[in-house]
């Protein structure tokens, strides 16, 4: 499950004039993961150290003079490289003082940006489209540059991508409402050009990512519309001749993301790896409007992983480098580490499960001091690992007070994969050892909802050997992914157990129902299942195990149809549906034997009798509805008075 | 094409006035049509039922029952009087006293040489038809009881009479009753109720047929005086019968509005004997079918809800034609509305009364299919009640707004309108030229300067208007020397022609600066339902009873080359099948090339600068360009352009300021108005 962590402030933003401007024209990655460089929209580099949120070093151009594009690192030479109005290429290293008595060199052409990787070039992008390498560039700065956009294109965003040890210029134009995309190696001149598909006429894409991944590269970009659209470009794709025709360029949409009311303003989304996507300036579906929020999407389940409130203005720019998302918003540059696990289906699903309650732990943390929950952060990464290692040895009592303590950190949310791996390996003890058992441990761990069925399998099936229907009970509760299987295991073994007891409730019909069943049983019929799973697993059970089972449901049906009743008892209750689900599956497994079953008679027909009168009921509301509807409609009709002035038009 | 701003007005309440009577005349095609406030009709079925004729009514005037002798139009009403009408004039020619209290019936026999009518005071009275006029020949035995309904026997020797729980049959020659057949009454409550014998019928097989009050219609053998057959049809009454001209079917109408068809077949294959079988039932109304009508192809009936409806019988007609079609004829074929386009103004005509309207206004600006916000509400600046006892029979309304006129059969009146944007006044011209006794048609020159007035013979009076006085300046007459009443009158905008159309189909142009005839439209065979001169080509268009649209060049005197283009190509079929006629057309002065119609139906804006449609284009495509992205509309569109937005049009109109003025009488609204049916029981209530 991908988290977004507790973010800090890396610097305060020099508003522009232009409210809807950040002030950042760009940040690129130093010498390492904790360095960055950020160019702000008029005249200044400045390099920070992330971790510290400090400064390093800054410069600035002369006034009058503009940056216009970021400044990159070239780590070959540990020299900074950026360009000032638009002509003007300089070149600086760490220890140079003033800007101005740096190298500089004025080439023939604009320069629309210089992109540099670790490991790569840095590579000078012209405005008209052409490349060079910078140190080719330099050799001979006034050298004729040529033009390979045509006339009313112009580039909209570019970037750089290593694939295969080659370096790729990758950038997307503008012509006329069409997009195009371009694809470069500096050192080959090769040139691919594609079109893109056009969306709703007048949108152009918001944002763009490129990544290199699978011998491909994979372009993700956003429209306002909220669609998000995933291209993949073979890097070994035909080079493109003189005048040929751009080729489409196939898509698929990734997703759309619920954009409310309007189109999107300022937004971006960014692939954070094969499966997330961070998106700034999308709403929150579960949150009310006016509110920004940075998220992260799972394509592959389309749920959302985990989402952040951003204050203040988003103005839809986004930059991640090692785990850490850039983001300016309101007055400030935050930093936002995050994670993103290999997603699983379960943990994929649960997060949606359990995004009421996790809300309200988020409301808790931002109250607290950034400063000191970082530092606690780091310290419960390695207390966890001790506790880690305890669980596989010390005796119950530890282990219990170890987890406590853990558990007791206001920022166990961080520590969702660990939680996993503690709970794992207090399962396999049990398992090992069947002296070994801590119940309330276990029920601590799945209270945190950060544990699901797939992460530890065995945990409900533990739990049912040592007859823990307590934890059985709440694992079918907080678990949204307990296989069929499972679900039937337990079954049984609620039903074996009330056989066993003498504790009864008397119904209606006077049939007797043993209470332990009537406890467990409730969250059994709550979990989720699919009938072609079950199916097979109900047909297990005895006759009159079904018997049992059905006087249960009919109890139950009988006393929900009565709504007083769901809401007297404390427990979690089912819905008169899945009631009716389960005894229409389990008759379906079970018809045969119960036909020929002569106790099971009266409780047959006494269904059938309840059955039908509902069905009669039914029709008749249905016979009700429709005459109401008819009604509905009527309303609707457009009355027309004495007099109106009415615009039309004829084609 | 554009956008249009739409006053839509629904506040004219027209409401037609039940039908009474019905007459068929076989040999002319013509249908004469009685309502309730004793306007008469004529509709000519031969040329796509266009009502060609209308004598408005008159106060006290209740016609009954009518009668053609040969062309000549007879009726005979409550009032106890006789009428013949003049056809050509509009009016009644004359009126005769039958002095036998109120006349229920009025019959002729099938040699046209004698009438019978059934009186009050139980007398049948035969008229004998002369050249001129009608003479009284004789009473026949005076009966106790009111005669309601009468029926020649073919060879014009016996007559049977419908009275009150009783038939009776009179030798014609010698005036005695020879048979009664006595009619029973109805069964429980009405038992007590007299019965009523609304019609009979007597065949040449001497079976005469009757429709009476307790829902029957029975067949009697005439010569021995029995009752053959009794057809309980209904719980109310049988109102009207009517026989085909070969005698194989006979209509009968019931309060219910329905119609049930009985036919003269045998009613087992191999049985020679025939009799009469109750075969088809019919419900095209709401209310009492008063009047009936059995023509060769259709069942016309007509009653209180005020529609006359033609029902083709499918074994006669060709399916899937226009012949085939229902045909529901619910408003006049001519305008009661007159535009004064650049005052904002309408004028309503009733047959009482006129009223004066100013439109309202809007300042606010929309997007189509948005209402905008009425800033100034409509208002009724003037009711105008008609002197005398004679109904309006045309009036206009000067574009400017400055002149009122409107004529009776009697006399034509004139009022000066003035409106300073609060204060009305108007003030009656008082001397009208002598020349100017009634008119058929009144029309306003473009610049309200000139008066013309269409009178007999098809000629036009044109009075020139001052604030003054009111001057005769000229007669102009056609050279045809056609009879016929001008239906049709048209001025151009730059005042130099004036169009006339008549029922012989005629259209004269007049010059208005030479003040003689410049040229006669080539005629046509059907009768054209609205025309208008171009206010800059000087092209008259014309469109025909039949939809077909022509446009002539009064400079050439010839089809213009774009009437040819259409001729030659046809009109599309879904034009050709529309069932209701152009009332009115008109011009956009924005763009000369759009001309606009309308019927009661859609309004159409034909460009003509776009191709014509063919065969086997989409027709009505304002949906399928609506969806189209705006390139590509040209290549799909055509010059037809039809909105159906508005219905149950009275008026479609351009005014000075480009907007559209719609005048929309909803039949709904009309029904909501008629007296409630006879109850009959509903599921549900």
């Amino acid at each position: 499950m991908a988290a977004l962590y507790e973010g800090y402030t890396l610097c305060g933003l020099v508003q522009a004039q232009n409210q809807s401007d950040s002030g950042i024209q760009g940040i690129e990655s130093e010498r390492d993961s904790d360095h960055v460089v950020v160019t702000d929209s008029t005249r200044s580099v400045t390099l920070y150290k992330v971790s510290d949120q400090k400064p390093l070093g800054s410069w600035t151009v002369k006034q009058g003079q503009t940056l216009t594009c970021s400044a990159v690192y070239n780590s070959h030479t540990k020299e900074y490289v950026a360009v000032s109005d638009n002509k003007v290429i300089r070149v600086w290293k760490e220890e140079d003082i003033i800007l101005d008595k740096a190298f500089k060199a004025t080439v023939s052409s604009d320069v629309w940006r210089v992109h540099s990787v670790p490991g790569g070039e840095p590579v000078v992008l012209f405005q008209r489209g052409a490349v060079r390498l910078l140190d080719s560039l330099l050799s001979a700065p006034q050298q004729p540059v040529e033009e390979v956009l045509a006339q009313e294109e112009a580039i909209r965003w570019s970037t750089t991508v290593i694939a295969e040890a080659a370096q790729f210029v990758i950038f997307q134009t503008e012509q006329k409402g069409d997009h195009f995309l371009y694809l470069q190696r500096p050192n080959l001149n090769a040139v691919q050009r594609y079109r893109l598909e056009r969306e709703e006429p007048g949108l152009s894409p918001l944002s763009f990512s490129a990544s290199y991944r699978d011998k491909h590269i994979n372009l993700l970009y956003l429209y306002p519309n909220g669609h998000v659209y995933q291209s993949v470009v073979s890097v070994r794709g035909p080079g493109m001749e003189e005048e040929a025709q751009a080729l489409p360029l196939p898509r698929n949409l990734l997703f759309a993301l619920p954009v409310g009311e309007g189109l999107l303003g300022a937004a971006s989304a960014l692939a954070l790896d094969e499966a997330h996507v961070a998106v700034v300036g999308v709403p929150h579906p579960s949150a009310g409007a006016g509110k920004d929020f940075l998220c992260i999407w799972n394509t592959n389940f389309q749920t959302l992983q985990a989402g952040k409130e951003m204050s203040g203005k988003i103005y839809g720019q986004l930059w991640s480098y090692s785990s850490k998302l850039f983001i300016p918003h309101g007055k400030s540059l935050s930093v936002i580490p995050y994670e993103c696990p290999k997603s699983s289906l379960a943990s994929a699903l649960g997060k949606l499960r359990q995004a009421r309650t996790e809300g309200e732990m988020r409301k808790i943390h931002t109250n607290n001091n950034t400063e000191i929950k970082r530092t606690v952060s780091h310290l419960s990464l390695c207390y966890t690992s001790c506790t880690l290692s305890s669980t596989s040895t010390a005796p119950v009592e530890e282990v219990q007070r170890e987890v406590e303590g853990l558990l007791s950190r206001s920022d166990i949310q961080e520590l969702q994969p660990s939680v996993g791996q503690l709970a794992s390996s207090l399962v396999s003890r049990s398992v090992a050892d069947p002296a070994f058992y801590t119940p309330g441990t276990l029920a601590q761990l799945v209270h945190t909802q950060c544990l699901c069925h797939s992460v530890c399998p065995d945990l409900l099936l533990l739990a049912l050997e040592r007859k823990d229907y307590f934890l059985c009970q709440l694992c079918l509760q907080l678990f949204p992914d307990v296989p069929e299987a499972v679900t039937c295991a337990c079954l049984k073994t609620f039903i074996r157990c009330s056989e066993k007891l003498s504790i009864v409730v008397v119904d209606a019909q006077g049939a007797v129902l043993p209470t332990v069943f009537f406890q467990h049983g409730l969250e059994v019929l709550q979990t989720a299942y699919s009938d072609t799973f079950l199916l097979p697993h109900l047909k297990d059970l005895s006759s009159q195990q079904v018997i049992l089972f059905l006087q249960y449901l009919q109890f139950l049906y009988l006393r929900y149809s009565q709504d007083t009743f769901t809401q007297t008892h404390g427990l979690r209750s089912p819905t008169l549906t899945q009631i009716m689900d389960w005894v229409c599956l389990l008759l379906d497994a079970h018809f045969t034997v119960l036909v020929m079953t002569p106790e099971a008679k009266g409780l047959l027909l006494n269904l059938h009798r309840f059955v039908k009168s509902q069905v009669r009921l039914f029709s008749e509301l249905g016979k009700i509805e429709g005459s109401l509807e008819e009604l509905q409609k009527i309303k609707v009709k457009k009355e027309v008075g004495q007099y109106s002035i009415e615009v039309i038009e004829l084609f | 094409m554009g956008e249009f701003k739409v006053h839509r007005v629904r506040f004219f309440d027209y409401m037609p006035s039940a039908i009474r009577a019905m007459a068929f005349n076989s040999r002319t095609e013509r249908l004469a049509l009685s309502r309730a406030d004793g306007a008469l009709e004529v509709f000519n079925f031969a040329d796509s039922y266009f009502q060609e004729k209308v004598i408005p009514g008159q106060d006290g005037r209740a016609v009954e029952a009518l009668c053609w002798v040969r062309g000549r139009l007879f009726s005979a009403g409550l009032n106890g009087e006789i009428t013949e009408y003049d056809l050509e004039n509009l009016r009644p020619k004359y009126t005769m006293e039958a002095y036998g209290g109120p006349v229920w019936t009025i019959c002729s026999n099938s040699q046209g040489t004698h009438l019978a009518i059934g009186c009050e005071d139980g007398t049948v009275k035969i008229f004998e038809v002369l050249e001129e006029t009608i003479r009284f020949q004789r009473n026949l035995d005076r009966q106790k009881g009111r005669i309601i309904s009468l029926s020649w026997h073919p060879s014009g020797a016996l007559i049977a009479a419908g009275m009150m729980d009783m038939i009776k049959v009179f030798n014609a020659e010698s005036g005695h009753a020879t048979h009664r057949l006595l009619v029973e009454r109805g069964v429980g409550a009405s038992k007590s109720r007299e019965v009523v014998v609304w019609s009979v019928a007597f065949l040449s097989d001497h079976t005469i047929i009757s429709g009476d009050s307790a829902g029957k219609v029975q067949v009697w053998d005439g010569v021995t005086g029995t009752l053959v057959r009794t057809h309980l049809v209904t719980k109310w009454d049988v109102l009207a019968l009517s026989v085909s001209r070969d005698e194989s079917s006979l209509l009968a109408g019931t309060s219910e509005g329905t119609v049930v068809q009985f036919q003269f077949i045998s009613s087992t294959v191999d049985q020679h004997d025939k009799e009469w079988v109750r075969t088809r039932t019919f419900k095209n109304h709401t209310h009492d079918v008063r009047a009936l009508a059995h023509t060769d192809t259709a069942v016309v009936s007509g009653g209180m809800d005020t529609q006359l409806v033609v029902r083709p019988l499918l074994e006669k007609v060709e399916k899937n034609t226009q012949e085939s079609a229902l045909r529901k004829i619910a408003f006049p074929h001519r305008s009661l509305v007159s535009c004064g386009k650049k005052a904002g103004m309408l004028l309503f005509q009733f047959h009482g009364h006129l009223e004066l309207w100013r439109l309202g206004e809007s300042d606010g600006h929309g997007k189509p299919g948005d209402s905008l916000p009425v800033k100034r509400k409509p208002e009724k600046l003037i009711q105008l009640k008609r002197k005398g006892d004679d109904h309006i029979c045309c009036s206009a309304l000067s574009p400017c707004g400055g002149w009122l006129a409107y004529s009776t059969i009697s006399s034509v009146r004139l009022y000066r309108l003035q409106y300073n944007g609060s204060n009305i006044s108007i003030t009656k011209v008082a001397k009208l030229p002598k020349v100017l006794r009634s008119a058929h048609q009144l029309c306003f020159s473009s610049d309200s300067s000139k008066l013309f007035a269409s009178t007999t013979h098809s000629s036009v009076i044109i009075i020139a208007l001052s604030q003054s006085e009111c001057k005769y300046l000229h007669t102009l007459r056609p050279k045809s020397g056609t009879r016929q009443p001008v239906h049709l009158m048209s001025a151009s905008e730059d005042g130099k022609w004036l169009a006339t159309a008549n029922s012989d189909c005629e259209i004269h142009v007049y010059s208005l600066h030479k003040l003689k005839l410049h040229c006669t439209v080539p005629v046509y065979s059907s009768c054209p339902t609205a025309m208008a001169i171009h206010p800059t080509t000087s092209n008259l268009v014309m469109v025909h009873a039949d939809q077909q649209i022509f446009e002539y060049s009064l400079v050439q005197k010839e089809y213009t080359e774009w009437s040819r283009k259409l001729q030659k190509q046809g009109l599309h079929h879904l034009w050709l099948a529309r069932d209701t006629p152009i009332t009115h057309l008109t011009f956009n002065p924005r763009n000369p090339a759009h001309i606009i119609m309308h019927d009661t139906y859609m309004f159409c804006i034909i460009d003509q600068n776009l191709p014509l449609p063919d065969q086997k284009t989409l027709f009505y495509n304002q949906m399928t360009l609506r969806s189209l992205p705006e390139p590509e509309r040209t290549s799909h569109s055509h010059s037809f352009k039809i909105c159906k937005t508005f219905q149950h049009l009275l008026c479609v109109s351009l005014l000075e300021d480009h907007s559209l003025v719609v005048v929309e009488r909803p039949l709904l609204d009309i029904a909501s108005q008629l007296p409630a049916p006879v109850r009959q029981k509903k599921f549900a209530t």
